[in-house]
């Protein structure tokens, strides 16, 4: 290849890439090489990084149904994490304690995340044009209805409740005792004093982004990607568009309630009232930064762009912080998921006409 | 001066050069000479066409809603009132005259002479008054020192929304204009009135000026030769008996209405026999394209569809391709194919999700995971059949050639084997070796399978080279169902909607 | 010919239509009892609220009259007027003269961050308000970077009552004593014992006043035409683009003033959150006032503000004798500003495609006619 071709080929690239994502993607390489140079132990670092892109993948993955359906980007997440805290919450009061609170909470979740997504798929229905605004709102007045009933609802186990008044969710209760960490030590390989790899909970992602993966690929996830990609033409060969649409948003819904799940037994802490209200845009972001659109996302997307997320997420504030010795972590996270969300709704509808 | 021809004649581009409209220089630009008043002029755009006085009222209405008249008839260019501001901030923060502007717009209707009300807002007003307050607007465009006042207006299709009174109306009010001194270039389909209003008439095809006439003692029957008439020997036609007596009517539409924006059906019944070749042609917007959106649900539709005997739903496109009918849509692109996903996709979808095809089972039939290698096989065989020109069937289908997308939207309804096949516009911007290919195509798969096959098409020659019967939508309803050896003059009448001489027994 | 509509059917749907303000009457109509206020200190409460906030949300008229929707990127406006604010309280000017200085810091600030939104929402053709939202969030994390780390280093800050203990950096509240209640105790008077700000109320007159003369404006004009239609403005040769930007330009200048004048009343400056909440709730009051996506009156500036803060100031209260607990009153309260917010969005939508289905309707109509 002469240097006409390479810099034509170079160049059709970082057309396809997208020149957002190849800075970010050499700014967070450019971290990990300083890294060891300012007394930052790479081994932590990854350690964090898989961490944390462990903890929030299943809400990333959660994205992709629904922008697969053409229903554009899921700003209604935290209507899916209150199905997940539903389930949570009700787990504890159970009081079975071990692993198998895990299970129960998945398993109390699901109805809620079903019946919530449902209800949010038709309202998109009628609403087509106008999702991803609309989405954002009904998000936020859900956050803030469950923050009425997280007061009022009749919980009692001691560990979840205010203790001088008795009833009562408190904000933050722990998850200590019942599933804290209990995917993450499941199988965790520990490579060396500071490298631990959260096998258990990667694995977790990866069955759910295989069950994904393999519903594309069936009759109905075929019909879901016509769908997104021209809703006429789907209609035209028979397929019923608000169905694919409603089931598009339960599927999101159902991902958001299982995500924060394995968020929590990660964190150890199960978040109440305004924890869920501002969740929707680091996964947002994230599967842009790995290279979805508004209208077209895969799963490899989610893996990059979580990766990459929770990468500069992790690492800005120990590298900067031993570099100029100032912690500018939270506002490059600001700058960076939001404006990569700007640049995703500045480009053109991707699906050609 | 009238100005007549079918659809592609040619009309739209020449009014588009004389305005110089950005699509004639974007596409290649014009050759030859456009001469106003004895000086040659080169238009660039069509403020500089508006400087030398020349008006255009297009078909669809450019107004806007929650303004008055008045204001839509000054948009843009509303008489300003001088304020301080305008020091400070520019043009725009000057007041607008409100006086003057309705002065200027009661004359611009004063010369039309229509009860129009300047203060009326456009969303109230009925159609009629909308197409009066577009004239007016171009009539505002009095003289001043940059610019000349309008001297030539020419209306495109202006009657084809109103009613007869309103029709009325504006053919006076034309009247009124021309003796005041301004030139009128009035393009309809409805032949009467050019006869009855113009001066000169003039009519093309294919590009060319047939004829230039004055009207006096021109007959509608002259003018559907010279819009239709082809030399003779230019199609070739292998004519084929079809016995109607003994084949069964296949499906049956009684009634039908359909509210297809731009190609309202308001009541068609035709009987299709099995086997045949059906062609259905008109003019643009009379109504041939909705009856099969219609009849296959992609637009609200009521009136009966009766097939092999059976009533089927309308406003359900699966009930129609469950029944075994099929339908290639005119608009390849937006309702055709999947642009972004590969040939394999496109021609194996509907037969996907309608019969199951391409999908093997597991778990005792509740999971169905899509047959890769079945659907390339199949696709494989298409694109030998149709001689689909592609890098191979995982190219995407945006970067196929308009003929080749057609033939994969062919491709796609043969996959399903219908019994009864609708192909809308099958050679729509297609290359000419291309379109015999898919007139081949489609000939082949009757004669084999035996598919019953419908076809509408804007090109009469087309029609009348396939098809058994050719029916003829005019003003939403079936105006008349001839055997494809007529005389093209005929179906030209048919499509003017004048009764064939055939029909009613006479002679052209 | 029209269709015509039954009169319980036109009853009906100016219901439909102004839903949110006469949901929110129903709610302050029971709340207010509730509450156990007195008139005097509601009615007290009011005219501060109206004098405060009726700036921040007549800003929001002008991009609705274009066609821009929601303009949620008034908080752009927000920040010019708050760094303004920062800088005559470093410079020490105090009184009226310091708040006219920092009006006139923050416009060109203002204009700045207007054009660069305008030419975004532009990119972002159909999706404006989910755009102008995040903008907000990312100019967000720009101020920080100015405020929190530019500021005391880079430009050049110095009274340690503002910065923080490092060297550089504001610290998160900052005491507005120089300008406080400037404006509104110029012209301060009594009725019924209840003070009115007559000051910072004919500042809003003149304001409306020039909202007003706008519309009569060529400008103006242009705007509602572009609102309309934008390729029937483009046909007839407006600048669409460009009109566009002016009108989001125009708005973030008024709400850096309209930022100032806010915090001229409260006092304090919360640094670094001040400017985040008022979008939503100027968004919100509007709604309330019975404004909707597309349009948007003097009227419901003011009806959305009595309304709007009426039904927040007796929440927590009502709340309280409700069911116990003051919490449950302001949750409520948050969960009612983002409920109005939804419901208007959700009936714009739904409104917009049943017009066009009115249009259908209408035309068969107008076929019908012609038989």
């Amino acid at each position: 290849m002469n240097l006409q071709q390479l810099t034509s080929s170079a160049k059709g690239l970082v057309k396809s890439f997208g020149l957002p994502r190849i800075i970010i993607g050499l700014f967070l390489l450019s971290l990990f090489i300083t890294a060891p140079f300012v007394g930052v132990n790479i081994g932590t670092s990854l350690s964090d990084t898989f961490n944390r892109f462990g903890m929030n993948a299943v809400m990333v993955l959660a994205m992709v149904p629904m922008i697969h359906s053409g229903c554009g980007l899921n700003f209604g997440l935290p209507l899916g994490i209150i199905a997940g805290l539903l389930g949570a919450t009700i787990s504890l009061q159970v009081n079975i304690p071990g692993p198998t609170s895990f299970l129960l909470a998945i398993l109390f979740a699901t109805p809620f995340a079903v019946i919530l997504g449902w209800g949010y798929g038709q309202l998109l229905n009628r609403v087509k044009g106008g999702e991803m605004m609309i989405a954002t709102y009904v998000g936020f007045s859900s956050v803030a209805f469950m923050c009425i009933m997280w007061l009022l609802l009749p919980f009692s186990n001691p560990t979840m409740v205010w203790g001088y008044s008795g009833t009562g969710l408190r904000t933050t209760i722990s998850t200590e005792g019942y599933y804290r960490h209990v995917l993450n030590d499941f199988l965790s390989i520990q490579l060396t004093d500071h490298l631990t790899i959260p096998t258990g909970m990667l694995l977790f992602f990866a069955l759910l982004a295989c069950i994904i993966w393999a519903f594309l690929h069936t009759k109905t996830g075929t019909a879901m990607t016509a769908v997104g990609s021209n809703s006429v033409f789907a209609r035209a060969s028979g397929i019923n568009v608000d169905k694919i649409r409603t089931l598009s948003v339960i599927m999101s819904t159902w991902l958001g309630a299982i995500g924060i799940l394995v968020y929590q037994q990660s964190f150890g802490f199960i978040q109440l009232y305004m924890g869920p209200f501002y969740m929707a845009l680091p996964a947002v972001s994230a599967i842009l930064i790995g290279g979805a659109s508004v209208n077209k996302a895969s799963i490899l997307n989610v893996v990059i762009g979580t990766f990459l997320f929770q990468g500069i997420v992790t690492m800005t504030p120990s590298v900067m912080n031993s570099m100029i010795h100032t912690d500018m972590s939270e506002v490059i996270r600001i700058v960076v998921s939001n404006g990569m969300i700007l640049y995703a709704l500045t480009r053109k509808a991707e699906v050609t006409r | 001066m009238g100005l007549l021809g079918e659809n592609g004649a040619g009309k739209s581009t020449l009014m588009k050069i004389l305005f110089g409209m950005d699509e004639i220089h974007q596409t290649g630009g014009y050759g030859g000479d456009i001469i106003i008043n004895g000086e040659k002029v080169q238009f660039s755009s069509p403020i500089d066409a508006l400087a030398k006085g020349i008006g255009m009222v297009h078909q669809e209405f450019s107004l806007l809603p929650d303004f008055t008249a008045t204001e839509n008839i000054l948009l843009n260019r509303e008489p300003l009132k001088y304020t301080v501001f305008s020091e400070l901030f520019g043009e725009r923060l000057n007041i607008l005259d409100r006086e003057k502007m309705d002065q200027i717009a009661e004359r611009a209707i004063g010369r039309l002479k229509v009860p129009l009300d300047k203060d009326m807002m456009v969303s109230q007003m009925p159609v009629g008054h909308k197409q009066f307050t577009e004239i007016a607007r171009e009539l505002s465009k009095e003289a001043t020192d940059v610019v000349e006042g309008i001297k030539l207006l020419v209306l495109d299709e202006p009657t084809a929304v109103l009613s007869e009174q309103e029709a009325d109306s504006l053919l006076k009010a034309m009247r009124l204009l021309s003796e005041s001194g301004i030139s009128i270039i009035f393009i309809s389909h409805r032949l009467q009135e050019i006869i009855d209003v113009c001066n000169t008439i003039m009519v093309m095809r294919d590009g060319q000026i047939i004829k230039t006439v004055p009207s006096q003692g021109v007959v509608i029957a002259d003018i559907a030769r010279w819009m239709v008439g082809r030399d003779v020997g230019s199609s070739k036609r292998e004519a084929r008996g079809f016995d109607y007596e003994n084949t069964p009517v296949l499906l049956s539409l009684q009634n039908l209405w359909v509210d297809m924006p731009g190609e309202v059906v308001r009541d068609v019944s035709l009987d299709v026999h099995k086997g045949e070749i059906l062609g259905i042609g008109g003019m643009a917007g009379q109504g041939k394209l909705g009856i099969p959106n219609g009849a296959m649900g992609l637009f609200p539709a009521g009136g009966k569809v009766i097939f092999e005997g059976k009533e089927i739903a309308l406003n359900n496109p699966r009930h129609f391709l469950d029944a075994g009918m099929a339908f290639v849509s005119e608009d390849r692109r937006g309702v055709g194919l999947l642009l972004d996903e590969s040939l394999e996709w496109n021609i194996s979808f509907t037969a996907m999700q309608i019969q199951e095809k391409y999908l093997k089972r597991y778990l005792g039939g509740l999971l169905k995971w899509r047959d890769q290698a079945a659907i390339e096989e199949e696709t494989e065989s298409y694109v030998k059949q149709l001689e689909i020109r592609c890098t191979s069937t995982k190219q995407k289908a945006k970067e196929l050639s308009g003929g080749n997308q057609q033939k994969v939207c062919l491709a796609k309804a043969f996959a399903v084997g219908p019994k009864l096949l609708f192909v809308s516009e099958p050679t729509r911007g297609i290359d000419i070796g291309a379109k015999s290919l898919v007139l081949k195509a489609l000939r082949k798969y009757n004669e084999e399978n035996g598919t019953t096959i419908v076809m509408i098409s804007s090109e009469l020659e087309e029609l009348r080279a396939i098809c058994d019967r050719v029916a003829i939508i005019s003003d939403g309803k079936v105006f008349g169902i001839l055997p494809a050896t007529t005389d093209s003059a005929e179906f030209g009448l048919l499509m003017i909607g004048q009764k064939s001489q055939v029909l009613e027994g006479g002679s052209v | 010919m029209t269709l015509h509509m039954t009169k319980t059917q036109k009853l009906l749907r100016i219901m439909g239509n102004n839903m949110v303000p006469i949901l929110f009457l129903v709610i302050c109509a029971f709340g207010i009892p509730l509450s156990g206020y007195s008139a005097n200190f509601l009615a007290s409460e009011i005219v501060i609220r109206i004098s405060r906030n009726s700036f921040l949300i007549v800003s929001l008229l002008i991009p609705i009259l274009a066609g821009m929707g929601l303009n949620f990127g008034m908080t752009l406006g927000a920040m010019a007027g708050q760094i303004g604010l920062i800088l005559i309280s470093d410079w020490g000017i105090v009184g009226i003269p310091g708040i006219i200085l920092a009006m006139i810091i923050s416009t060109p600030i203002s204009v700045l961050l207007g054009w660069w939104c305008g030419k975004i929402l532009n990119m972002a053709r159909g999706r404006e308000m989910v755009t102008s939202y995040i903008i907000g969030f990312f100019m967000n994390g720009i101020y920080q970077l100015v405020v929190l780390y530019g500021m005391g280093a880079v430009i050049p800050v110095r009274s340690n009552a503002l910065l923080l203990p490092r060297g550089y950096g504001i610290r998160n509240t900052v005491n507005l004593i120089g300008i406080r209640r400037a404006l509104d105790d110029l012209l301060l008077i009594r009725l019924f014992g209840i003070p009115i700000p007559l000051a910072t109320l004919l500042v809003i007159t003149v304001l409306c006043l020039f909202i007003l003369w706008f519309k009569k404006t060529k400008l103006g004009q242009d705007m509602r035409a572009v609102g309309q239609d934008m390729e029937v403005a483009r046909a007839a040769g407006i600048k669409v683009e460009h009109t566009r930007i002016i009108s989001i330009v125009i708005s973030t200048v008024f709400a850096g003033y309209g930022m100032i004048l806010y915090l001229q009343n409260i006092g304090t400056l919360n640094t670094y959150n001040s400017h985040m909440q008022i979008g939503m709730f100027s968004v919100a009051a509007l709604l309330v006032g019975g404004a909707s996506v597309s349009k948007a009156n003097i009227r419901n500036v003011f009806l959305g503000v009595i309304l709007f803060h009426l039904m927040f100031i007796i929440s927590p209260m009502a709340g309280k004798n409700l069911i116990g607990q003051a919490q449950l009153g302001e949750y409520f309260r948050v969960f009612v500003s983002y409920g109005v917010i939804t419901i208007s969005l959700v009936l714009y939508e739904v409104r917009k495609k049943r017009d066009q289905h009115y249009v259908g309707l209408q035309l068969a109509a107008d076929q019908e006619a012609l038989q």
